[in-house]
């Protein structure tokens, strides 16, 4: 029994110390370090244009207008891309409302492009893990070429080149896919026709 | 399966591999006590605290004096949650956590689970998340090697009833080990885009206002409906969009290096804020398999043979890498019930991932995710990179079953190793009965005492995870909570109690987890799952430590050859299989032959 209260004693004592510790020298030091040497980085990647702030690159937004490049579907509530709550979709492969979800997604891509008979890549019409997710594949972006190059009036080479000059590739050749960020890109789409 | 995907995990797999004995033979060091160089910090704590460093405990004064650290721990993240609004660092005005969902948030982070049934970002207050959570990430993971360390002398040492000093090695294996580890990788993964910050969520202005409809509640949350019985919207437009901050970094760092999983926000390491890019997540798909894998060696070093270390590692790799694979394959082939709506799921490289991209990020595809889900499975970590709920049957089969043998394929840190121990332990006394010899270990005969809290160690995990299945599959409240119907919504709760009691944290996380039954309930399964496997495993040290070392001789079954290696595998499986076939068989195996059935292969 006094061994007990001798450890309950050295117990809290520890715990106090390693909560100044863990809990709270160790990540003041790291933001320390963070907003010394890359603070863009560590305050969430935002971007301003006109001195407003319009959104992280790593933060997607639900663009639907069929004159920009559509981002993935978004499964978060009550709104898509809501970052105040991030969630995936959780349905199940054999779940019929997935299937109902992506068919719904399917028609509206061919609603606003009615003479792409291109199969529909993937991630295009599945949500994403945290229902954020900035970017689509390559395949993704060039299948939207049609629709926004007839929405905006513009050569659809145009749009292409735009698309190569954002594809990212993996880390090093090997980590990760190949993928385009959506808002660079919508942006870029912006300044193409206000130039 | 691509060739660029199958370099992405045998570089993944070869560096692993090559940090085992650098890591592995530093942390011996480290606990043995060959190391001084933080000696400046380590005594004043030991002064502070008024721990007598040389004092050296029997494994019942072990074991209380981790009990009451642990108990401390859960009433300060308790506490700090049910007075979050009256402490600082709040800066969402978030109110205090309720109680059931603060003592399951407790018992996971203290039990090295880290099961999330709150929602970081709407949720918790920056405080909350590195006072309570943080420091508990740090101080679990310590404990479980702390334990590991204690059954490691008791196999080493003669006629002793010493095992060494709780405070101390956990002192150690937090300053020596973790905390360097999680500097470093906090660094590296804040300078590629994890943010860092003391911030206010900050509101920006979107390009594209958002027209969306909202469902019109009453006062009761209920929706109000028209006429004909659907539910009534309104429309809205939404011109702005809330990011959240915080400080992310120093978080996600521990909880990959110790197992711990649990995530700053609701969607884990699938977040961009957690993980934002391809090389984020492999530095993090490292740090969790990283403690675990070297941990091996470490043991082979302090019983002084180390082709046991090995030996052990190696009938986890062998377990580990057809899984692996497993996930892979089966998320690159799909949902076979796709292609008939003209969608393609075929992978390009250079232009598409392909596969079931449903729950998965782009910049991950299927590779990165199902790597980290192998990973994080067979280790306890239970963080994720990808929604497992909306992977294939099969694919999501191998993660539950990779829980289902226990954590041990590599496991939490420390309690992987100890619990792999328990089943060497059995295995070694399977094998004794094979040939009819007194079973021996490391040279300490395996007597009836340590074969029976091996078998307690080892069956009350499938105990607590089926009899807690199918008290939920049979109560209201427990089936109202899944996600999805049919099969897959038991494969939800299965996965549910098969996580938390092996205080993994991971789930298939339609299911709605944050009701008073799952959180109590959950609450005591990781509870359960980690002091019942914990304590007799402390008791088996005890034991091995008064008894003498014999000299082994040429009848001595050696434990680090191939054919040991076979054995220990093969008891692993035959306990993880049979016990939990039939509950698999209800779950993902009779869904996955429902879509074949349906839709084709």
């Amino acid at each position: 029994m006094i061994e007990m209260i001798k450890q309950t004693k050295i117990a809290i004592l520890l715990l106090l110390l390693f909560t100044l510790f863990t809990g709270l020298i160790y990540p003041v030091f790291v933001t320390g370090i963070a907003q010394l040497f890359y603070p863009w980085r560590a305050n969430g990647s935002l971007i301003e244009q006109n001195d407003q702030l319009i959104g992280s690159i790593l933060i997607g937004q639900a663009f639907t207008d069929p004159k920009y490049f559509w981002s993935r579907p978004s499964a978060t509530t009550p709104y898509p891309y809501n970052s105040e709550n991030s969630s995936g979709s959780n349905l199940g492969p054999s779940n019929l409302d997935l299937l109902k979800a992506i068919q719904q997604r399917i028609d509206n891509l061919h609603q606003y492009d009615k003479n792409n008979a291109k199969l529909i890549p993937i991630d295009l019409i599945t949500s994403s893990g945290s229902g954020l997710d900035p970017h689509i594949s390559p395949q993704s972006a060039f299948y939207q070429v049609s629709r926004i190059a007839r929405e905006r009036g513009i050569q659809e080479e145009k749009v292409k080149s735009l698309i190569l000059q954002h594809i990212k590739s993996p880390v090093f050749g090997i980590l990760g896919e190949f993928h385009v960020n959506v808002l660079k890109l919508n942006i870029a789409l912006d300044d193409l026709n206000s130039s | 399966m691509t060739e660029i995907g199958l370099l992405q995990i045998l570089i993944y797999l070869i560096i692993i591999l090559l940090s085992v004995k650098p890591l592995g033979s530093y942390m011996a060091k480290v606990y043995e006590g060959d190391f001084k160089f933080l000696s400046s910090i380590e005594r004043p704590i030991y002064r502070f605290c008024q721990i007598a460093p040389q004092q050296e405990m029997t494994w019942k004064s072990y074991l209380s004096a981790m009990l009451v650290f642990n108990l401390t721990g859960i009433l300060a993240v308790y506490l700090i949650q049910r007075l979050q609004n009256f402490l600082p660092l709040n800066l969402q005005g978030f109110t205090a956590v309720p109680p059931e969902l603060a003592f399951n948030t407790a018992a996971s982070f203290v039990t090295n689970s880290n099961w999330q049934a709150y929602g970081g970002e709407n949720t918790l207050s920056y405080l909350t998340q590195m006072m309570a959570l943080t420091v508990q990430n740090f101080l679990s993971a310590a404990t479980g090697m702390s334990l590991l360390i204690a059954l490691i002398r008791g196999i080493t040492s003669s006629e002793s009833t010493n095992l060494g000093n709780f405070w101390v090695d956990t002192i150690r294996g937090t300053i020596y080990i973790l905390l360097p580890l999680s500097l470093i990788l906090a660094i590296l993964l804040s300078s590629q885009g994890v943010i860092q910050n003391f911030k206010p969520y900050q509101k920006i202005n979107l390009i594209e206002p958002l027209n969306y409809q909202l469902s019109i509640t009453d006062a009761n949350g209920q929706s109000i409906k028209d006429e004909k019985g659907n539910p009534k919207f309104e429309n809205k437009i939404l011109k702005e969009q809330i990011i959240p901050m915080g400080p992310v970094a120093s978080q996600v760092a521990i909880k990959q290096l110790g197992t711990n999983g649990g995530g700053f926000f609701n969607t884990n390491s699938a977040h961009p804020f957690e993980n934002p890019t391809p090389l984020t997540n492999f530095f993090e798909m490292i740090a969790i398999l990283l403690i675990p894998a070297a941990l091996c060696y470490t043991f082979g070093a302090m019983v002084k043979d180390k082709r046991q270390g090995w030996a052990i590692l190696l009938a986890m790799l062998i377990i580990f890498i057809p899984l692996l694979l497993g996930t892979v394959i089966s998320e690159q082939n799909g949902n076979s019930a796709l292609p008939s709506l003209g969608i393609n799921q075929i992978a390009y490289p250079g232009l598409s991932p392909g596969g079931n991209m449903e729950g998965k990020e782009v910049r991950f595809g299927i590779v990165a995710s199902s790597i980290w889900a192998t990973a994080t499975t067979a280790t306890s970590n239970g963080s994720v990179n990808s929604m497992l709920d909306s992977f294939t049957p099969l694919g999501g089969l191998i993660p539950l079953w990779l829980m289902h043998l226990g954590e041990v394929i590599f496991g939490g840190v420390g309690s992987g190793l100890y619990g792999m121990l328990m089943l060497v332990i059995i295995t070694v006394f399977v094998a004794g009965l094979m040939v009819g010899r007194t079973p021996e270990y490391l040279g300490k005969k395996i007597d009836t005492y340590e074969m029976k809290m091996a078998s307690i160690a080892v069956l009350v995990m499938p105990l607590i995870v089926l009899v807690f299945t199918a008290l939920a599959v049979v109560l209201k409240i427990g089936t109202e909570s899944t996600a999805n119907p049919g099969a897959h919504g038991f494969s939800e709760i299965l996965y549910a109690f098969t996580s938390m009691t092996n205080n993994n944290g991971s789930a298939f996380a339609g299911l709605n987890a944050n009701t008073s039954f799952y959180n109590i309930l959950g609450g005591i399964a990781m509870l359960i799952g980690r002091y019942w496997i914990a304590i007799p495993t402390l008791a088996i040290a005890g034991s091995l430590a008064r008894k003498k070392v014999i000299p082994s001789n040429p009848g001595t079954l050696s434990t680090h050859t191939p054919l040991f290696i076979i054995l220990l595998i093969g008891i692993t499986i035959v306990l993880g299989a049979l016990t939990f076939f039939p509950a698999l068989a209800l779950g993902p195996i009779v869904e996955q032959l429902m879509l074949w059935d349906q839709y084709g292969h």
